[in-house]
């Protein structure tokens, strides 16, 4: 296999190499990188923000590629959908781009009176230099409501930089809103976007236990919930690798404990469930609660998957998404459908990811970091994968090499958390890996 | 109602740009680039760049899209991207190994004063080039122009750095043209072959991305037009350029340095710019005119008669490109439809001369509006103060259709939740004719579904 020399150590085969895989490392110059940047990083947390202006300062492009291309579902306002940008041009590249941003901000915000604005700056706003910090706290002492910088650049790191940067924003609304009425059972629900409505699936497991959720960042978001979310008693971490800054920010500050879950797969999101559950242990008919909705939940779920493991029993998945969390959940998921992984990779797993994702697989698992499509469809042909999971990125590359293939990024529209999520994983996977389409592949004419 | 956001007056904008009808130049010069045999585009700028734009190519044509990114960082914003970009080369060549490596620059790398012909020059004597491979460049700052500026850029850029005039002629016609779907170049490329006319056709996405499923993945797919071919462009005898905003460029470069003499034509959709072209390879190639053109044309010409009375006098507004959106705005008026409010996101002052000409011409009071603020939020606007028949544009536009429940036909780029725009064709007589099957199946649609019972008829 050729590959970049330096990225020799970002690849090893579990049971064969013996040594750490080298992992948060830029990606080499000229690669065929998946990766993203911290502008996508920032704005992929920021954008469900349902009732917030946002705002992209730079020129067009970053607006457009962000423009309501995720499936993060509002219940109400809709103005997180609209693309706003500052659209420069060749002239505030040389002058500078304040005022155009100021008089933007003013306008935006007289039309649309939003709860809050996020102004991201892209990477030319680092190079040119804007004050966007000081126009920022003009127009909020101006309009009476926060105006959070969000400072993006591109350049400033990877795509982790970028949720960091997203969280301190978060952290800034946090802390204003009034928090009398919060019930001492009550949680925040952190790294839940709501793709296909997942998170109004969660939360409503949580009510079933009798739980209370403040806020959920930030899915289906609303600037006042976030405002009130310190007077939870516990925060509950999904998608660790955005938000886990954050609810170190928050513990640190108002001494809110938190857990990392995943709601993806069967024993996870029990365990999601239980996790809470036992943070109340003072409240034991929660307990029970949680007891009965695993149970009711499960007795409905289980004698649905058999039918799918008799065909799927020894085929074999390949993943590569963006954080490593969620391939954990993925191979346990799978394991139910009696498949086996035979690649698992990430774009940002840090190295004690990369040992529990050992852990998790078979011998002979081939474990990658920050990965490209030669590679990826390499090791898809070695290991005679009939199924790919990934995003829009790995898609059309999966197809073209005849597997089946599964979205679990931005683009799925079908709601795969919770244990209504596995059932329907469950047919995703079925349906596209047994498609008859795979037997007419092979050339007749 | 997604879009409430919208006022009902028209609200005078400095600066700022809601919902736009453009993009930022780089993805353009990616997509050129791609219509290039075995060439790996290359995006000098931050990783961000070359995701988004690989991802909104792959969503538009539902296909994989390769390129390589030179991965700034905060050191490289610094000091220059100088060194990304020769270990880049270096390592493209070592492990993907395509034929030409077509680097475009980002705000980024623009800014920071990056010269990419110099450091690629830089790259060749330091051997870092192997033999007989070739790399050029396009700049593309997002701060000018728009996605297809950044496409004519890199079209620009095949010319000025592989067409050679050789002083033999190879009897051929160059054809450009624009910023097309795949399907549509097949449709250039077909309709010369009919006509006899040997061409060469540059870009080229046929078989690039609309690339068949045989069951591995190809990091460069058979389609493409050759570096041979990019060479010999200079030793053809005419160019026929499509559109001014995405071919003229490379037209004019190619007779300034080669000597070979150009036209700038509109891009064939509908019946008087595909006879235009149609009649210039004619007399450029020195060919007849094959018959079977005749009765497509007039097949066409007969359907639209037909069903003249469910299109005359129905307003349209449509927004997406200038050199698709002037000779649509002709095929419209020639269909007796009113195209009232035309809007393009890609500056340039030739689109609202053109638009306005016609506008004159058939006699329409319409408006246009294009460059700085031209977006959908003004569009809307228009649609609020006086309605429309039909909504013509990519994918964006399926909010002003729910939000003011009109008939959508998806054209242009992008067009992310529909399949068949990179399959089926919309230029020449043919696809003419799919243009006219589409909008009248809208416009019967909607009677259908809106009839009352009594008026829901079988024969309509």
């Amino acid at each position: 296999m050729d590959y970049i020399a330096a990225r020799q150590g970002q690849i090893l085969v579990k049971g064969k190499d013996n040594f750490n895989i080298s992992c948060e490392k830029k990606s080499e110059a000229g690669s065929v990188s998946q990766r993203a940047c911290v502008f996508c990083g920032s704005r992929v947390v920021l954008y469900p923000v349902a009732d917030a202006l946002h705002l992209v300062h730079g020129p067009i492009g970053c607006a457009v590629y962000t423009w309501d291309i995720r499936g993060a579902l509002s219940s109400g306002p809709e103005l997180h959908r609209n693309s706003f940008s500052t659209d420069l041009r060749e002239k505030q590249v040389i002058y500078g781009g304040e005022k155009k941003l100021y008089e933007s901000l003013i306008e935006l915000i007289d039309r649309h009176e939003p709860k809050a604005a996020f102004v991201y700056s892209t990477c030319i706003i680092g190079i040119i230099g804007d004050d966007v910090n000081a126009v920022c706290k003009k127009v909020s002492q101006e309009k009476g409501i926060p105006v959070l910088p969000v400072h993006s650049e591109g350049f400033k790191g990877t795509k982790k930089d970028g949720y960091k940067a997203a969280c301190e924003a978060l952290f800034s609304l946090i802390g204003h809103g009034n928090i009398d009425n919060v019930s001492p059972v009550s949680i925040n629900i952190l790294g839940e976007f709501n793709l296909a409505g997942e998170a109004w699936m969660i939360q409503e497991y949580y009510k079933r236990m009798g739980v209370e959720v403040v806020a959920v960042m930030t899915g289906d978001g609303r600037v006042e919930r976030i405002a009130r979310s310190h007077g939870a008693v516990l925060n509950v971490v999904q998608c660790s690798g955005s938000m886990t800054y954050l609810a170190e920010l928050m513990k640190e500050k108002y001494g809110i404990p938190y857990i990392r879950v995943s709601y993806f797969g069967i024993e996870d999101m029990a365990e999601a469930l239980y996790d809470v559950a036992e943070h109340f242990s003072d409240y034991p008919e929660i307990r029970q609660k949680t007891e009965e909705l695993v149970a009711d939940e499960l007795s409905e779920l289980l004698p649905q998957l058999t039918a799918f493991r008799n065909d799927l029993e020894g085929k074999k998945a390949a993943i590569y998404v963006g954080g490593a969390f969620k391939a954990f959940s993925l191979i346990k998921a799978l394991k139910h459908l009696g498949m086996t992984v035979v690649i698992a990779g990430s774009q940002t797993g840090n190295k004690k990811d990369y040992e529990m994702l050992q852990d998790l697989c078979e011998p002979g698992t081939i474990i990658v970091d920050d990965s490209n499509p030669l590679e990826l469809s390499k090791f898809v042909k070695e290991t005679g994968a009939d199924l790919f999971i990934g995003g829009v990125k790995e898609r059309p590359i999966a197809m073209k090499m005849g597997l089946g293939f599964v979205d679990h990024n931005h683009e799925r529209k079908i709601a795969l958390a919770g244990f209504k999520g596995m059932y329907n994983f469950a047919v995703e996977v079925h349906a596209s890996v047994m498609s008859p389409i795979w037997n007419l592949r092979k050339e007749v004419l | 109602m997604l879009l409430r956001h919208t006022t009902a007056d028209v609200v005078e904008r400095e600066g700022l740009t809601i919902n736009p009808v453009k993009t930022c130049q780089p993805v353009g010069a990616m997509y050129a680039a791609l219509g290039i045999h075995g060439c790996l585009p290359h995006s000098h700028g931050s990783q961000g760049c070359c995701a988004y734009h690989r991802s909104a190519l792959t969503r538009h044509y539902k296909e994989p899209v390769m390129a390589g990114t030179s991965s700034f960082t905060e050191g490289a914003s610094v000091f220059g991207g100088q060194a990304n970009l020769l270990q880049a080369v270096n390592n493209i060549f070592t492990i993907y190994d395509p034929e030409i490596i077509a680097v475009h620059s980002t705000c980024l790398s623009e800014t920071i004063g990056d010269d990419l012909n110099q450091i690629l020059i830089k790259a060749q004597e330091d051997g870092k080039v192997p033999e007989g491979k070739s790399v050029i460049s396009a700049p593309t700052p997002s701060y000018v122009g728009s996605h297809i500026t950044g496409f004519s850029a890199m079209v620009e850029a095949m010319v000025k750095y592989l067409s050679i005039n050789s002083g033999k002629s190879n009897g051929k016609v160059n054809l450009i043209p624009g910023w097309v779907e795949p399907c549509d170049m097949r449709q250039i490329k077909s309709i010369a072959k009919r006509m006899g006319v040997e061409n060469i056709l540059f870009p080229d996405t046929s078989d690039v991305l609309d690339a068949p499923l045989i069951g591995k993945h190809q990091m460069y797919p058979d389609g493409g037009v050759t570096k041979e071919e990019l060479v010999s462009a200079g030793d053809s005898i005419f160019t026929i350029a499509m559109g001014s905003f995405a071919s003229e460029q490379a037209a004019k470069l190619l007779n300034k340095k080669c000597n070979v003499d150009y036209e700038v034509l509109d891009i064939p959709v509908g019946i008087k710019a595909t006879d235009r072209f149609i009649m210039k390879l004619s007399q450029t190639a020195g060919v007849e005119v094959p018959s079977d053109f005749k009765s497509e044309r007039g097949r066409l010409v007969d359907v639209i008669t037909d069903q003249e009375q469910y299109l005359h006098g129905k307003r349209v507004a449509i927004f997406g490109d200038p050199d698709q959106l002037i000779p649509l705005t002709e095929f419209l008026l020639d269909l007796n439809m009113e195209p009232v409010y035309v809007v393009s996101g890609t500056p340039g002052k030739y689109f609202e001369k053109r638009i306005k000409e016609l506008f004159e011409q058939y006699g329409i009071d319409g408006k246009v509006k294009n460059g700085p603020q031209a977006d959908m939020f003004l569009l809307h606007q228009w649609i609020k103060e006086q309605g429309v028949d039909l909504l013509i544009g990519n994918t964006y536009g399926k909010y002003i259709a729910r939000d003011e429940d009109l008939p959508f036909l998806r054209y242009g780029f992008p067009i992310y939740d529909r399949v068949g725009h990179s399959y089926f064709t919309t230029l020449g007589y043919e696809g003419g004719l799919r243009i006219v099957e589409k909008i009248l199946g809208l416009f019967h649609d909607r009677q259908d579904r809106d009839a009352p019972e009594e008026r829901f008829e079988l024969v309509m």
